[in-house]
């Protein structure tokens, strides 16, 4: 075989191609220098936002809601159908024109439910589509992570169905938002009821889904309960999608406990829920006492899966579409009308999310992210259907009435599945913001 | 002398590979991946890939757990940001030296059993490392939320040269910002993938790789002649165990999270589709299958009904419906379908995978004009 020998000539020529192919991308490299501008700000006539569900995995029922909600969202934005939310929210600078004259666009992403998936297409939806904002998702983990890339990208991140502390705790970050309520904020509302219904006298046992989410919740319920004089027998974690929970629920048999407390959600905990009566444990007598089963974090969508399971359940809940404000059968009217079903709560926040997003920027009167997130931080607003509702400066927490729910005895169709036990107030759940830590950092601009 | 053996076609070659990776940002554009996130994705699972044929493609041994490897290497890379410094260099050797000897105890244990029970010991371990990093542990690890960094690091090395800013640093090659999304991430890993392609390059030519096909052909027949067969495959073992090292720093380097996840059997399963979906025992075949792979699993995945429309516009509107119902089937969260279909054409019909399918192309175009012969295939490797 010939050996390769390199001429002069050879070498410049080679020298030449690969200078062409190293500056090329310098072209694709917008606004490098520009002031006062953020990562993606519209140039056309449209503003892209990125909806990052989960489309796949154990939350896939709540991801494919989410989408609904945000597509509606931008239905609305943009003077489509009966405007929904828009018409009820107070105060509200949306014209229903679009946002700041340009009309909404979207891109959507499937997060499967893990960190790297999920970042991948927060990546993708930033750099190739253009999104201004990411929005959606269904667990924690994943929230915390999309919600760290956003603020490395400058990109507005507001968090969809997202239940641990961490995520505006230990966690936060300026460039991201939650609106829902979390896992803290659950064992304040639930604890009294709990004390009122099971007694003061109880020994309980946990399951955990084993991430933040589960992590956070199984520790302020815990706080909370041992507060009313409650004892923790165990709290066993259990992985994310397992599946079969049979291993886990026949240790609960022998513990001696005689509450479980389910800290799972999405088909993880339709299928714990269901083993747990499958084994006979609502039907069992401890310690002189009726065996009881407790799910902190209840939705809709878990009642429909779980079925006769859920009957008689406590929970606590963001919302529910049978709430009697105007600005809750708006929503679920529009929402009913175009999809044939009932809003679920992950559908509710990411819808609301969206319209306060645009909200802020109307307000903002520009997209300019650090503008954006100042006229987020301390809005007070009403008519979104959770009452008077302020968002945080100090940590982005919403804070606004919580629900404790129960599971109904015997329901009228398959969505009418929960009943409202409570309305808990916002100021019941209003807890010190340095509680978690945490640092929110900067919010200068970034270029991308 | 280093570069004794290797041929003027092999430099062709790596002129040209040089020149069409760092020239993706324009040759990508038209199929709509020129973006340096999933670019970055190419070129690391591209190194990954490269590195499981060198064990997988010569020797025939079919490791079913390396992704633990790139899961150590991430994690190492990690805390070498979290504990010294933001710069990459450093977390890549660090990275490299923990998956280096990671990949020497597993591969002691495991390559004393061959076949599918090698398979099945790689696997055992890889799925031990996945679980110990999911729950056992946490405190290394963060369990599913994964390892972050934080204002709260203690980045000696860093800290000498000043106090940090306000926002969390960002993973940089001597001031030059790696994470954070843009080229400079590309670029890097572009420059690691080309330099890791020329050593695989030159194993594959070397009387090394001589012997590890050898092992793969008949490695009783080896064993007679007198060769010790174990060190060379714990060798190969165990450049491959670095390749995907360097492959998981340079994804915590350009993405400073690492989760459990990517430690997970299902990772493992995705490194061997790619290395036989492009050509298992090829050069740039594995490079091609993780393209292939990435490209679906990012670009396909995010087709919705509204872009197929946009797609078939030009049929009449009452064939268009039923045209974009059937391929929505294949698209947005059905690309794994898609994929499925895609590498069952392949193994059929293709088994040395997209390189035989090039091959033949080649060989079809440059047919002597009496046109009679059927074609001669090239080395074909079978998907063992």
């Amino acid at each position: 075989m010939s050996k390769f020998i390199m001429t002069r000539r050879g070498l410049i020529k080679a020298g030449a191609v690969s200078g062409v192919a190293l500056a090329a991308p310098m072209h694709f490299v917008r606004n490098a220098f520009a002031q006062d501008t953020s990562c993606n700000m519209p140039t056309g006539d449209t503003v892209t936002f990125g909806w990052n569900v989960p489309q796949t995995g154990p939350y896939a029922d709540e991801g494919a809601d989410e989408l609904r909600a945000f597509q509606l969202a931008v239905k609305h934005l943009n003077g489509e159908g009966d405007g929904g939310m828009i018409q009820t929210m107070k105060p509200t600078a949306l014209k229903g024109n679009g946002i700041l004259g340009k009309k909404v666009a979207y891109v959507t992403g499937d997060t499967q439910t893990k960190s790297d998936a999920a970042r991948d297409s927060a990546k993708r939806m930033v750099e190739k589509d253009g999104a201004i904002m990411i929005s959606g998702g269904s667990s924690s983990g994943v929230a915390v992570a999309v919600q760290s890339l956003c603020q490395d990208m400058g990109i507005v991140f507001m968090a969809g169905l997202t239940h641990s502390n961490d995520t505006t705790g230990k966690d936060k970050k300026r460039y991201g938002f939650r609106h829902f309520f979390n896992a803290y904020q659950s064992g304040i509302a639930l604890a009294p009821v709990l004390a009122d219904e099971y007694g003061k006298d109880r020994k309980a046992y946990h399951l955990t889904a084993d991430y933040t989410w589960g992590w956070t919740q199984e520790e302020s319920i815990k706080n909370a309960t041992e507060e009313l004089g409650w004892s923790t027998v165990a709290a066993v974690r259990t992985p994310l999608g397992a599946g079969d929970f049979s291993q886990y629920i026949t240790p609960v048999l022998n513990s001696g406990a005689d509450v479980l407390i389910l800290n799972h959600y999405g088909k993880d905990m339709v299928n714990s829920l269901t083993q747990a009566v499958q084994f006979g444990l609502r039907d069992k007598e401890v310690n002189g006492k009726k065996f009881e089963v407790v799910v902190p974090l209840f939705s809709e969508l878990m009642a429909q899966g779980a079925g006769d399971a859920v009957k008689g359940i406590l929970g606590t809940a963001n919302w529910d579409w049978k709430l009697e404000d105007e600005a809750t059968k708006a929503f679920t009217k529009s929402f009913g009308q175009e999809y044939g079903a009932p809003p679920s709560q992950a559908a509710h926040t990411c819808y609301v999310q969206a319209l306060l997003y645009a909200d802020a920027c109307e307000r903002a009167g520009t997209f300019f992210a650090p503008a954006v997130i100042e006229a987020l931080e301390g809005f007070e607003f009403d008519g979104m259907g959770n009452g008077k509702t302020l968002y945080r400066a100090e940590d982005h927490q919403c804070f606004k009435t919580a629900l404790v729910v129960r599971g109904k005895e015997n329901p009228k169709d398959k969505y009418d599945l929960m009943e409202i036990v409570r309305e808990v107030p916002r100021e019941e759940l209003t807890y010190d913001a340095s509680i978690f830590g945490g640092d929110l950092g900067p919010s200068d601009a970034k270029q991308c | 002398m280093m570069f004794a053996n290797l041929s003027r076609n092999d430099w062709l070659l790596l002129v040209g590979f040089s020149v069409v990776v760092l020239a993706g940002p324009i040759i990508l554009q038209p199929l709509g991946a020129a973006y340096p996130a999933l670019m970055q994705k190419f070129c690391i699972y591209g190194i990954f890939a490269l590195g499981f044929n060198i064990l997988f493609g010569l020797t025939g041994y079919l490791s079913f757990g390396h992704a633990a490897f790139l899961g150590v290497g991430s994690y190492a890379a990690m805390w070498s940001f979290k504990l010294f410094t933001m710069n990459v260099i450093p977390a890549i050797l660090f990275a490299m030296v923990f998956a280096c000897l990671f990949a020497l105890i597993i591969g002691y244990v495991s390559l004393r059993r061959s076949g599918i029970y090698f398979s099945i010991l790689t696997l055992a371990f890889a799925q031990m490392s996945y679980n110990l990093a999911y729950s056992v542990l946490t405190p290394l690890t963060n369990g599913e939320t994964g390892l972050q960094l934080s204002r709260q690091d203690p980045r000696v090395i860093d800290a000498m040269f000043g106090s940090p800013g306000p926002g969390l640093p960002r993973a940089s090659l001597f001031g030059v910002d790696i994470s954070g999304g843009g080229y400079p991430g590309f670029y890097l890993c572009a420059v690691a993938l080309i330099v890791c392609f020329f050593f695989a390059m030159r194993i594959f030519r070397s009387p090394f790789g001589m012997m590890l096909r050898g092992i793969k052909s008949n490695q009783n027949r080896m064993r007679y002649t007198g060769f010790n067969t174990r060190p060379y495959l714990l060798s190969a073992f165990v450049i491959s165990g670095l390749y995907a090292g360097l492959a998981g720093a340079l994804m915590a380097a350009t993405d400073p999270l690492v989760g459990a996840e990517r430690m997970q059997w299902t990772a493992s399963g995705e490194v061997v589709l790619m290395t036989i979906l492009g050509g298992a025992g090829t050069l740039v075949g594995p490079i091609l299958g993780a393209g292939v792979i990435k490209y679906f699993e990012n670009i396909f995945s995010s087709f919705s009904d509204r872009t197929l429309h946009g797609f078939f516009s030009f049929l009449p509107e009452s064939l268009q419906d039923p045209v974009v119902s059937f391929f929505s089937l294949f698209v947005g969260d059905g690309w794994n379908l898609t994929l499925g279909v895609v590498f069952m054409l392949i193994v059929i019909f293709l088994p040395g995978g997209i390189m035989e399918g090039l091959r033949r192309a080649w060989n079809l175009v440059n047919r002597k004009g009496d046109g009679g012969d059927a074609v001669p295939v090239g080395q074909t490797q079978p998907a063992e």
